[in-house]
């Protein structure tokens, strides 16, 4: 496959479909091609049922395409094993949910370190990296609270910086504002925007949140499965302060 | 990795504390179970044994085969010769001989004439020249009225039959029954005591005589119905008797004649041997109830905690670990809540059960009219298998409930775990 170096996604004729009964198949991505670079703010927009989340998962190497090629970080998704498809998402990725998604029992600090544990990587290196994610996100007061003593927006600070912490080059977001009010999304947001220029992580969002795009340098519109609309927007941060 | 874990499984009580006080209680009511079955069958099975079965017993063909019927014409002779054979065969057995009889029990008024009657069955034991037999079957404990034989003539009635027939203590009795050669036999005895069983079969009509009385009643010298043995430190040991009856047996094998003797071990008797099959075969049967019975539970408790856990599984799916390494973490999760639980519950059961063995419950009211041998006082026994028997199923039950519950994540597809998360 002809690639750029510096592509962190590549997709040629991404089709996925999905048996509905005896009915036959329902075809939630038609024949998808789409390439996302290095350090990218993109979106992937649109109506529920379009396809974002499939995509994401495909992407993020939780489910396989039906037929067509997928490139991610340098890897084909379809011939991934399950062992290496877990290898490539501990490694080099990170997710950011809607419902957060915190280790309840856990600590604020527990939680940002579990996927450095994974990697095992020595505690004094992780003490290090988990402080300093969580000073990025403001979180350094809250090192020893639960997620049930946090606020919502706080929560999902704690849940960015579990997925910076490993310093992943992709990280995959999935409607990361819906549980939030516009003045925390828009912190979040802002706090994602910064992660995105100073470490030159590559960012993926599933959304139809208008305050989430209205901060993506580019809108990938999909209906029904397929790309309607791919826009470069180039100046994004002047349009969230609208 | 492990700490981490570690530490989410005691934080999350619905994880640690609530499996581990099912494993605990379910491990205490086994041990518990085991100690007391143990007691109670184990009591009773050394109780008949030590009464009526001996760990070995000899007997001729066909008095075997009509067991039942006492059938003292069909006694063992030549019991001496054999008993000296015995013992210096088989010295670690104690060998003793007894005979079983029927009868009428006559009681006659001043003038001779007959004022009551009834039947009795009876033993005859060595009462006069040792305390063995005695203390073997713990008759002094028994006693309720008047004292031990001391002459020959003297014998024991049951409590229960000598209120019966209305009789006073130093009465003449005489004792009805058929000698070994088919006549009628009539022989007095003096009565010197009587003995509460505390089991309605003897009660109803037992009689204790010395050996000899009983062999000159019943023209039975040098005869017994059986020779029974006993091993020297009194407790059975199965193995070695099949080898002792085996060895017995094969010196008789082409003896064709009916009076020629036969052994048989305690677990080939009648009830005694299926008594003594429950109990050998009781920790195993403990145990299956048990593992199917707690996997059952801690399957559900499992699937639950399992279904609340999707989240979490598709989350950890999500940050990089594989189905594999959550189900084995699952697994560990399961074997070290199983071994606390256990060690608990081990804990637990021996308590309650020591409790048991050492105060006991006193049922003669329930026991009082029982058809079988058992003590008023019901115990529990600790063998050194109720010290291990919870921690097999205590372990393997809560692993195979995790194990049945975590198939779940192998069953869903990946994506689909992975929805569970953002539900």
């Amino acid at each position: 496959m002809d690639m750029k170096n510096d592509s962190i996604v590549k997709v040629n004729g991404l089709v996925k479909k999905f048996p509905i009964g005896s009915a036959g198949y329902f075809t939630a991505l038609k024949g998808i091609d789409l390439t996302i670079s290095e350090g990218e703010f993109t979106g992937l927009v649109g109506p529920s049922g379009s396809g974002k989340t499939t995509f994401l998962n495909i992407v993020g190497t939780l489910d396989k395409p039906t037929h067509g090629q997928v490139r991610v970080l340098n890897k084909n998704v379809e011939n991934l094993i399950p062992a290496q498809a877990a290898q490539l998402r501990k490694e080099e990725m990170g997710f950011i949910f809607q419902s957060f998604n915190l280790l309840p029992v856990y600590t604020v600090f527990e939680n940002v370190e579990f996927p450095l544990l994974l990697l095992n990587i020595h505690s004094d290196e992780r003490k290090k990296r988990v402080m300093e994610s969580l000073e990025w996100l403001g979180l350094t007061s809250k090192v020893n609270s639960r997620p049930a003593q946090l606020s919502g927006g706080e929560c999902q600070r704690v849940a960015i910086a579990r997925a910076m912490v490993k310093r992943p080059k992709l990280v995959l977001a999935d409607e990361p504002t819906a549980n939030l009010d516009a003045e925390n999304s828009h912190n979040i947001l802002k706090t994602m925007v910064k992660l995105n220029k100073e470490l030159n992580t590559c960012f993926v969002f599933a959304t139809h949140d208008e305050k989430v795009i209205g901060y993506l340098r580019r809108i990938i519109h999909l209906e029904d499965g397929s790309i309607a609309q791919d826009t470069r927007v180039q100046n994004p941060d002047s349009q969230q302060e609208k | 990795m492990i700490k981490f874990l570690l530490k989410g499984l005691l934080r999350d009580r619905s994880r640690s504390l609530l499996p581990i006080i099912v494993v605990a209680l379910g491990v205490m009511i086994t041990v518990f179970m085991h100690a007391y079955l143990s007691g109670v069958f184990g009591e009773s099975l050394e109780k008949t044994a030590n009464f009526n079965d001996g760990h070995v017993r000899v007997e001729t063909k066909a008095y075997a085969e009509n067991l039942s019927q006492i059938p003292n014409d069909l006694a063992l002779i030549g019991v001496d010769t054999l008993k000296k054979s015995l013992k210096s065969l088989y010295p670690e057995y104690s060998w003793v001989e007894r005979v079983e009889f029927a009868g009428l029990l006559d009681v006659p008024d001043s003038a001779g004439n007959t004022r009551m009657q009834g039947a009795v069955v009876g033993k005859g034991i060595d009462l006069l020249n040792s305390e063995e037999e005695i203390k073997r079957m713990e008759l002094r404990k028994l006693l309720v009225k008047g004292k031990f034989p001391s002459k020959a003539g003297e014998v024991l009635l049951s409590d229960e039959l000598f209120e019966k027939l209305k009789l006073q203590l130093n009465d003449v009795v005489t004792l009805i029954s058929s000698t070994m050669f088919g006549e009628m036999a009539m022989h007095n005895f003096t009565v010197a005591g009587t003995l509460h069983f505390g089991v309605n079969v003897l009660d109803r009509g037992m009689m204790i005589a010395d050996i000899k009385d009983i062999q000159t009643a019943l023209n039975m010298e040098d005869a017994a119905g059986l020779v029974l043995g006993f091993f020297n430190n009194n407790v059975y040991n199965n193995k070695h008797a099949e080898k002792t009856n085996t060895d017995f047996n094969k010196r008789y094998e082409n003896d064709e004649d009916k009076f020629a003797p036969v052994m048989s071990s305690l677990a080939e008797n009648g009830v005694m041997g299926i008594s003594y099959s429950f109990i050998k075969n009781l920790a195993g049967f403990i145990i299956l109830v048990f593992i199917f019975a707690m996997s059952i539970v801690l399957w559900n408790a499992g699937l639950i905690s399992g279904l609340r856990r999707y989240g979490e599984f598709g989350l950890r799916l999500a940050i990089g670990e594989n189905k594999k390494e959550i189900y084995r973490s699952l697994i560990w999760e399961a074997a070290l809540v199983g071994i606390i639980g256990t060690i608990i519950g081990t804990i637990l059961g021996l308590s309650v059960s020591w409790l048991m063995q050492e105060y006991g419950i006193n049922m003669s009211n329930i026991t009082k009219n029982s058809s079988i041998m058992m003590s008023d006082t019901i115990r529990a026994q600790i063998t050194p298998t109720t010290w291990f028997i919870g921690l097999i199923p205590g372990i393997v039950s809560t692993v195979v409930g995790a194990m049945l519950a975590g198939i779940g994540i192998y069953k869903r597809q990946t994506a689909n775990l992975f929805k569970e998360l953002q539900n």
